[in-house]
């Protein structure tokens, strides 16, 4: 027994303990922690301020910056912004910092990048009066618009480009709008992704339900079978699988000679390099992903409840819809909400047996940075697939949970 | 599943389509590769059928120094680093976040896992635009990190798992008996979870070992990897060594999945309590 004065000390112990338990939980879980932050948080972070910094001006010509920030954006400057802009215009051609600006520039208005750089080569010409000066360089500089472009490229931030990203884009005035039709191509990529992955979830989900089935309604040896081949493909490289299909459907691949011999074609058809195949790898490398939930629900289903609903009197259609069906369902939604977001990041699968129509926005944002290193363009339309992904999170951690995530 | 005498004939005819849909889905799942290793041995330049003859010469391209093998060498550094890296920071964070109960514990264990569900290329071109201002891109290093990053949820899971079936008295009983917590991990939890660790530490493995879109913005030519090397193949032109190469790969695979099946069969009798 303890006596009533022996209490409180045993309860500060308890606590003592507690505290001690949770912090050397923290402990544990900081080298893990550290990590993350540092190699995925903080650059996710980084690549979110990269898609709406907008320094190549400000950088390049930093007076010329704050003056059109000042400027109302009325009518032309007068002498002295002309003035400012020579002698900006000069120091930033020495530096070599002026190509970076005018690129920038030209984002806002095309030419303008030539005619930034024309004046950056003859800026030891220009002297007062510079207004008069630049527009017997190029009639250009007297239009408004080119001060206009300057002002949008002064600000700290811009939204240019996540608004390119979902093919916007701002006017001067504040207008958001859509691009012209032939520069509107994210969206349509944003949709043949989702339309993709759609489709890709419903085939899973279609071979993948009487496969779980079939696994846990088996013998338990003959389930650890089929368990082991499912999962065999799943261990195999995604490039070995991708090279298989690129092997089995092209054009004199093994596909297209049994559909010769059977004879439901007499030409060979276009298997790969379409969307057929991408819809084809997407689903094989992505079954196990429904099928590995789906039957983790399944085995815990009890064949009772259908003999039940069956000695009740119910047709074997009618106890499936209305007994073992509905139990199944946080499986599926599982899987679905699982091959769905995985889906959606497909990069190289599509890259490698889908045409030029059929790539998904992965491709793009690789496209971007690694070919055209337009490294704001990509960060802004990860950022818009991040926030795609993201909508799913919540329904993930709740209906699919860490313990169906174990795979193998 | 033995069919009945007494079932009707529409269950027959469900079972008999249930049986065929299963049979598709197996075929479909298997078939492509099973059938490219008949074509790692084709004597003739076509990667079709029929075979030209039997030869191993293609066998002979991938053990060749360039790309295949030095590829090889990359991808083991790599995957091997990482493994360990991965494993040692995921089973420490799994054990902590098992054994103690700290405020933010779910926050931690979501971000934990996320880098699994974050798109493979929004990984990449993150850790790409960071590493590039402290000159980690083309380095090993920079990969490696990434890889670990990457690798750290399936350690994670896998080790959770385990812990869950893990009886914590007996933690209770170690220490009760004197044992310090260091000495309990050691003598009483570890051997206990061992099997989940190394399953994860296999998870690790072929997480690094099979990746290519986070080496295709961090690997410089001197880090390029197997499957580095074998999406620029597969982009290219479809060298038959490739079919060669993926049955040798085809062969690790069956290899790592046996050891993962042992492990957790294992797992399953220490939980059992018979050892």
């Amino acid at each position: 027994m303890i006596s009533a004065d022996q209490q409180p000390d045993l309860r500060r112990k308890l606590r003592r303990s507690k505290s001690r338990a949770r912090l050397r939980g923290l402990l544990l879980v900081a080298p893990a922690l550290l990590l993350l932050m540092v190699a995925f948080v903080a650059p996710i972070g980084g690549m979110l301020f990269n898609a709406v910094a907008n320094p190549e001006f400000r950088s390049a010509m930093p007076r010329l910056a704050d003056y059109v920030r000042e400027w109302d954006g009325q009518e032309l400057p007068g002498e002295e912004g002309y003035r400012l802009l020579a002698e900006e215009i000069g120091r930033a051609y020495s530096d070599k910092t002026l190509p970076g600006a005018a690129m920038r520039l030209n984002y806002e208005q095309s030419g303008l990048r030539s005619l930034f750089m024309r004046a950056g080569r003859r800026a030891d010409r220009l002297e007062a009066p510079y207004r008069r000066s630049f527009l017997e360089l190029d009639k250009d500089w007297g239009s408004i618009s080119v001060w206009q472009a300057m002002q949008a490229a002064s600000a700290p931030f811009t939204a240019r480009y996540l608004l390119q990203a979902v093919d916007r884009e701002i006017t001067w005035d504040g207008e958001i709008r859509l691009v012209e039709p032939e520069k509107r191509v994210f969206v349509d990529r944003f949709e043949a992704t989702f339309w993709i992955s759609f489709v890709v979830t419903s085939l899973c989900a279609l071979i993948g339900y009487p496969m779980a089935y079939a696994i846990a309604a088996a013998p338990p040896r003959r389930a650890r079978l089929m368990l082991v081949l499912l999962l065999l493909p799943f261990w195999t490289s995604l490039l070995v699988r991708t090279a298989a299909w690129v092997v089995l459907l092209q054009r004199d691949g093994i596909i297209n000679d049994a559909l010769i011999w059977i004879g439901v074609v007499d030409q060979p058809v276009q298997l790969i390099f379409n969307r057929l195949g991408v819809y084809i790898a997407m689903t094989h490398i992505l079954l196990p992903f429904m099928a590995l939930p789906l039957y983790s629900v399944m085995k815990g289903i009890s064949p009772n409840h259908m003999r039940a609903a069956a000695s009740l009197g119910a047709g074997p259609i009618s106890a499936f819809w209305t007994v073992y069906f509905p139990q199944t369902v946080p499986g599926l939604g599982a899987g679905c909400l699982l091959v769905y977001v995985l889906a959606i990041g497909f990069y190289i699968t599509p890259a490698l047996v889908g045409g030029s129509g059929d790539q998904m926005i992965s491709y793009l944002i690789a496209n971007f940075a690694l070919g055209t290193a337009n490294w704001s363009v990509a960060s802004a339309l990860a950022i818009v697939l991040l926030c795609c992904v993201a909508i799913f999170y919540p329904f993930f951690r709740r209906y699919v949970g860490i313990d169906r995530l174990r795979l193998g | 599943m033995s069919a009945r005498p007494f079932a009707s004939p529409v269950e027959r005819l469900g079972r008999g389509a249930l049986r065929v849909l299963v049979g598709a889905g197996f075929l479909f799942l298997l078939a492509p590769i099973v059938a490219v290793i008949p074509l790692s041995f084709n004597g003739g330049d076509f990667l079709s059928y029929p075979l030209r003859g039997v030869s191993l010469q293609w066998y002979a391209r991938v053990f060749e120094p360039f790309p295949w093998m030095t590829g090889l060498a990359n991808s083991l550094t790599v995957a091997s680093a990482t493994t360990v890296l991965a494993t040692v920071v995921g089973t420490l964070a799994a054990y902590g976040l098992a054994t103690s109960d700290f405020r933010g514990r779910g926050l931690v264990m979501g971000l934990m896992i996320s880098p699994m569900l974050v798109p493979l290329v929004i990984t990449g071109l993150a850790i790409y635009l960071a590493f590039a201002r402290y000159g980690l891109v083309h380095t090993f290093v920079g990969l490696i990190l990434a890889h670990t990053i990457l690798a750290l949820p399936f350690v994670v899971v896998t080790v959770t798992a385990t812990l869950q079936g893990f009886d914590r008295n007996m933690m209770r009983a170690a220490s009760s008996l004197g044992a310090s917590p260091l000495t309990a991990f050691r003598t009483v939890t570890m051997p206990l979870i061992a099997p989940g660790i190394l399953s994860g530490a296999v998870f690790a493995f072929v997480t690094s070992f099979d990746e290519v879109v986070v080496a295709l913005f961090l690997a410089g030519p001197g880090q390029f990897t197997l499957p580095r090397h074998m999406f620029t193949a597969l982009r290219d032109k479809l060298d038959p060594s490739i079919v060669a190469l993926a049955t040798l790969l085809i062969l690790v695979s069956i290899l790592l999945l046996i050891v993962v099946e042992l492990l957790r069969w294992r797992s399953e009798r220490l939980r059992r309590g018979r050892p």
